[in-house]
């Protein structure tokens, strides 16, 4: 007979912790490309594809930093709630919520404002919108009890909901003909992009300082350290003083606000109008909690883990395109790795032995 | 149970324990925490495997490997947290794990069922009420009546009456003698002698995972089971200087505290502590001292009554802010209250502290200045550790207690409220431990101890308080007073001043 013993590892290096991540996206990718074969696709020609899509091309690089912008903004800001425990799964209706703020500051003041004023505003109001957003389930979790899963989650719809009322009723533009959608954005208020991609660097640049600004107020400040002590352990937090509420509240304030951010951008960047929640999103706010727990929970690292999956987004358009695959392959590629990821995470806080087991005589 | 043996990392929890009990009898197991009691009735209940011995039933050795087996051997166990869905009936809950469960009609027949064994015992129950409507009482009931409807012949019971109140405890007692007037067989692990005496025919004491004695407890009274119990008459070892005590450091004026369950748990508790002095407060496990010391750190809220210190009223203050006015706290269980476990040595000794100016600029915290008063305190309280650079999850509960009471001892505040110290730890680290808390007296502080450890109260403690379901039974001057010796029985509640 033979047993499985599984004993707690005591430290972990990080080579080991390196090859185990590594080892878990093979074994993601080999599950993928079952998948694939199932499909009656050749897997290695589809992952291939994916990453030559996504990576292997000029146009499909510019594509992948397009969408890593958002996924990096948004997935910084939730390693933050999710290193406290703080289950923020509402970065997708923070988004929704900073584009409306930041398109009501844009169409509102667009005209009369020069750009470097009203893209500052447009970014402020996001913010602000986001973070209004994430601030209530902080509320209610910390003064009611409230589940924050339920609250965020719920929070999403009612935050695309709103978007659509606004789009099919007070908002709809004159130019739209009856359709859905406010009117384009005053030229002002839109983010310049690299030449020949749709790059909007200000969203760029603004999120790799704030993922860099993260780690600091991570690793290196008192508030970052009471994270950290609530997420190791919130009994020990109580014991040290730590103000749960206002900690809490910091924390969906930094996290809705990072997500608000991303949504000023894809509206200013990309759309230059309010349209459908789907078309603002595709949700970014859900790929960024994978992209949040790749990164370890690391703002820094989310820059890394953000750009892969951006990739892997990019790369799941172009199989799309190329072999006919439908839309949710992409999604089932992203939801294999993340679970072999997490899987991965059990080898690495756990020593598993195999042993042979004395045979017990009854 | 013949010879039985069971030790965890090298450390015997049983040790050649020989265990007999009859038909139509009640054996009270009894002994200190830690003394072995609950691991050799997990034995028999077959959720451990002995190292040695063997289990006998009627003559006949067997092995039982899981709780089923045992069920099967007509055993049964009601654990001291139950084990019920506290959204489900309690039909539901019976017929959750029941052999005999109907598979037409289940509820119609279990309830038929429940129903003639609260005759039989007469009792009062409602087979159709949610278990969480119920009481602790009546939830120890249904584990009862689980058990026995699954033809357990012995029934053990741990802990039985820590959460019930008198009445319930009462009526409990009632059910027993019933259950043995029909031939059953109950073990009743305790640590409250007035129980044991109660409801026991027969009594025996572990200590230490073995048995000091034997005894039937007709012959037997308190005094002489508290004897047993602590292993010998109480001796005085007294290493503490004579030092005068200083001006008053804490004061607690008629203090009420609920606890988890919202019962009262600490009850109109008035005591000073002066500086230069170590107040202890002995007593079992659950008697409020938990609350007591959450209540004065800050940790629990205080329904009513004031806590000062140094005169400031202090009460339902944060404890950031209790920390602050000069009251630091070891906690009662190290890691799940003291330390953040997957963060760094360093990281987890400035826990309380990071909010100092000393360690933190404005909102950066000053990690070389950290560093090097981790490296201090490493040294100076002897922490045995390759580098500060760990994560403390890593170090042995000793040396994770090192840091902690390091820690709190080291801004020299007024009032240290130590909750069992030195629970666990081995000779050399609880000598250690103790001999920093003496130290912190000489130096003109305050030591508030709470502790299950009576040698330990009578080396440290100047005065020492007794606590019995919330209230202080008395207050001893000094360890050499001669009431020292009831001591015993003002922790059974038997006995006050």
């Amino acid at each position: 007979m033979f047993r499985i013993k599984v004993s707690d590892r005591d430290r972990v290096t990080p080579i080991q912790s390196l090859v185990t991540n590594l080892l878990s996206l093979l074994a993601a990718l080999v599950a993928v490309g079952v998948i694939f074969m199932v499909c009656g696709v050749n897997p290695f020609f589809a992952i291939s594809k994916i990453f030559m899509g996504s990576f292997g091309s000029m146009y499909g690089f510019k594509e992948t930093i397009t969408k890593a912008i958002p996924l990096v903004l948004i997935g910084g800001g939730l390693t933050l709630a999710f290193r406290a425990k703080f289950w923020n799964i509402g970065a997708e209706g923070q988004l929704l919520m900073g584009a409306i703020f930041g398109a009501w500051v844009g169409l509102t003041w667009g005209d009369s404002l020069p750009s470097f004023v009203i893209v500052p505003l447009m970014f402020a109001a996001g913010f602000l919108g986001g973070a209004l957003c994430g601030l209530v389930p902080a509320f209610l979790k910390i003064k009611f009890a409230i589940n924050e899963v339920i609250s965020t989650l719920m929070l999403n719809y009612i935050c695309a909901e709103f978007l659509t009322l606004l789009i099919v009723g007070p908002w709809k533009g004159k130019t739209r003909f009856g359709f859905p959608g406010t009117d384009n954005l005053p030229d002002g208020a839109i983010l310049g992009v690299i030449s020949g991609s749709r790059i909007h660097y200000a969203t760029l640049v603004l999120a790799l300082i704030s993922v860099v600004i993260l780690t600091i107020i991570v690793y290196r400040s008192r508030f970052g350290y009471e994270v950290r002590v609530i997420g190791e352990n919130p009994e020990a937090g109580r014991y040290a003083g730590i103000d749960f509420f206002k900690t809490s509240m910091v924390i969906m304030l930094i996290s809705g606000g990072l997500a608000g951010f991303a949504g000023v951008g894809e509206v200013a960047g990309i759309h230059h109008y309010l349209g459908y929640p789907a078309s603002i999103s595709s949700g970014y706010g859900f790929t960024a909690i994978i992209v949040a727990w790749l990164a370890k929970l690391n703002p820094i690292y989310a820059i890394v883990s953000g750009v892969f999956f951006a990739g892997i987004l990019v790369g799941g358009d172009a199989i799309q395109m190329s072999l006919g695959l439908p839309a949710a392959t992409v999604q089932i590629v992203n939801g294999t790795l993340l679970v072999f990821l997490i899987m991965g995470d059990f080898f690495i806080k756990n020593k598993v032995t195999i042993q042979r087991s004395a045979v017990v005589d009854s | 149970m013949k010879d039985i043996s069971k030790s965890f990392q090298g450390v015997f929890a049983n040790q050649g324990i020989n265990l007999q009990i009859k038909s139509g009898e009640i054996l009270g197991l009894l002994g200190e925490n830690g003394a072995g009691k609950t691991t050799l009735m997990n034995i028999l209940y077959g959720l451990y495997q002995p190292d040695g011995g063997e289990i006998l039933i009627n003559g006949k050795p067997v092995k039982i490997t899981s709780p089923t087996e045992s069920i099967t051997h007509g055993i049964g166990m009601v654990h001291q947290h139950f084990m019920l869905i506290e959204n489900h009936s309690v039909i539901e809950n019976i017929a959750l794990g029941y052999k005999h469960t109907p598979f037409f009609f289940p509820k119609i027949r279990i309830r038929d069922q429940v129903v003639a064994f609260s005759e039989k015992f007469n009792f009062s129950i409602d087979p159709t009420k949610k278990v969480w409507q119920l009481s602790a009482g009546e939830q120890q009931r249904v584990e009862i009546i689980k058990a026995l409807l699954n033809g357990a012949d012995l029934l053990i019971l741990d802990e039985p009456t820590s959460v019930l109140t008198p009445q319930e405890i009462e009526e409990l007692f009632r059910i027993l003698k019933d259950m043995k007037a029909q031939g059953h067989m109950v073990i009743l692990i305790s640590h409250k002698l007035d129980e044991i005496m109660d409801v026991c025919d027969r009594v025996t004491v572990l200590q230490k995972g073995k048995i000091v004695g034997h005894a039937d407890t007709k012959g037997m009274n308190k005094q002489s089971l508290a004897r047993m119990m602590i292993g010998r008459d109480v001796l005085f070892k007294v290493h503490r200087e004579k030092i005068p005590r200083g001006k008053k450091v804490l004061g607690v004026e008629k203090l009420n505290v609920l606890g988890d369950k919202g019962l009262s748990c600490v009850k109109d508790i008035s005591f000073d502590i002066h500086a230069n002095e170590i107040f202890g407060v002995a007593g079992v496990a659950g008697n409020g001292q938990r609350e007591l010391a959450e209540a004065i750190t800050g940790i629990r809220r205080v329904s009513s009554g004031r806590v000062f210190s140094q005169g400031v009223d202090i009460t339902n203050l944060s404890p950031r802010r209790i920390y602050d006015s000069g009251v630091s706290h070891v906690p009662e269980e190290r890691i799940k209250f003291g330390i953040a476990p997957g963060l760094y040595l360093y990281d987890n000794a400035i826990l309380k502290q990071h909010h100092l100016k000393k360690f933190s600029k404005k909102m950066f915290l000053e990690y070389d200045r950290i560093k090097k008063h981790t490296n201090d305190l490493v040294a100076d309280y002897r922490v045995a550790t390759p580098s500060i650079d760990v994560e403390i999850k890593n170090l042995s509960g000793g040396n994770i207690q090192k840091l902690i009471v390091g820690r709190e001892i080291c801004e020299g505040p007024p009032l240290l409220v130590a909750s069992h110290p030195t629970y666990g730890l081995d000779v050399g680290a609880t000598e250690y431990l103790r001999e920093q808390l003496l130290k912190r007296r000489k130096e003109g502080g305050a030591v508030l101890l709470f502790s299950e450890d009576l040698e330990e109260i009578f080396e440290l403690c100047d005065r020492i308080a007794v606590i019995f379901q919330g209230e202080f039974t008395g207050i001893l001057n000094s360890a050499d007073d001669k009431r020292a010796s009831d001591i015993g029985l003002m922790m059974a509640g038997s006995l006050r001043f």
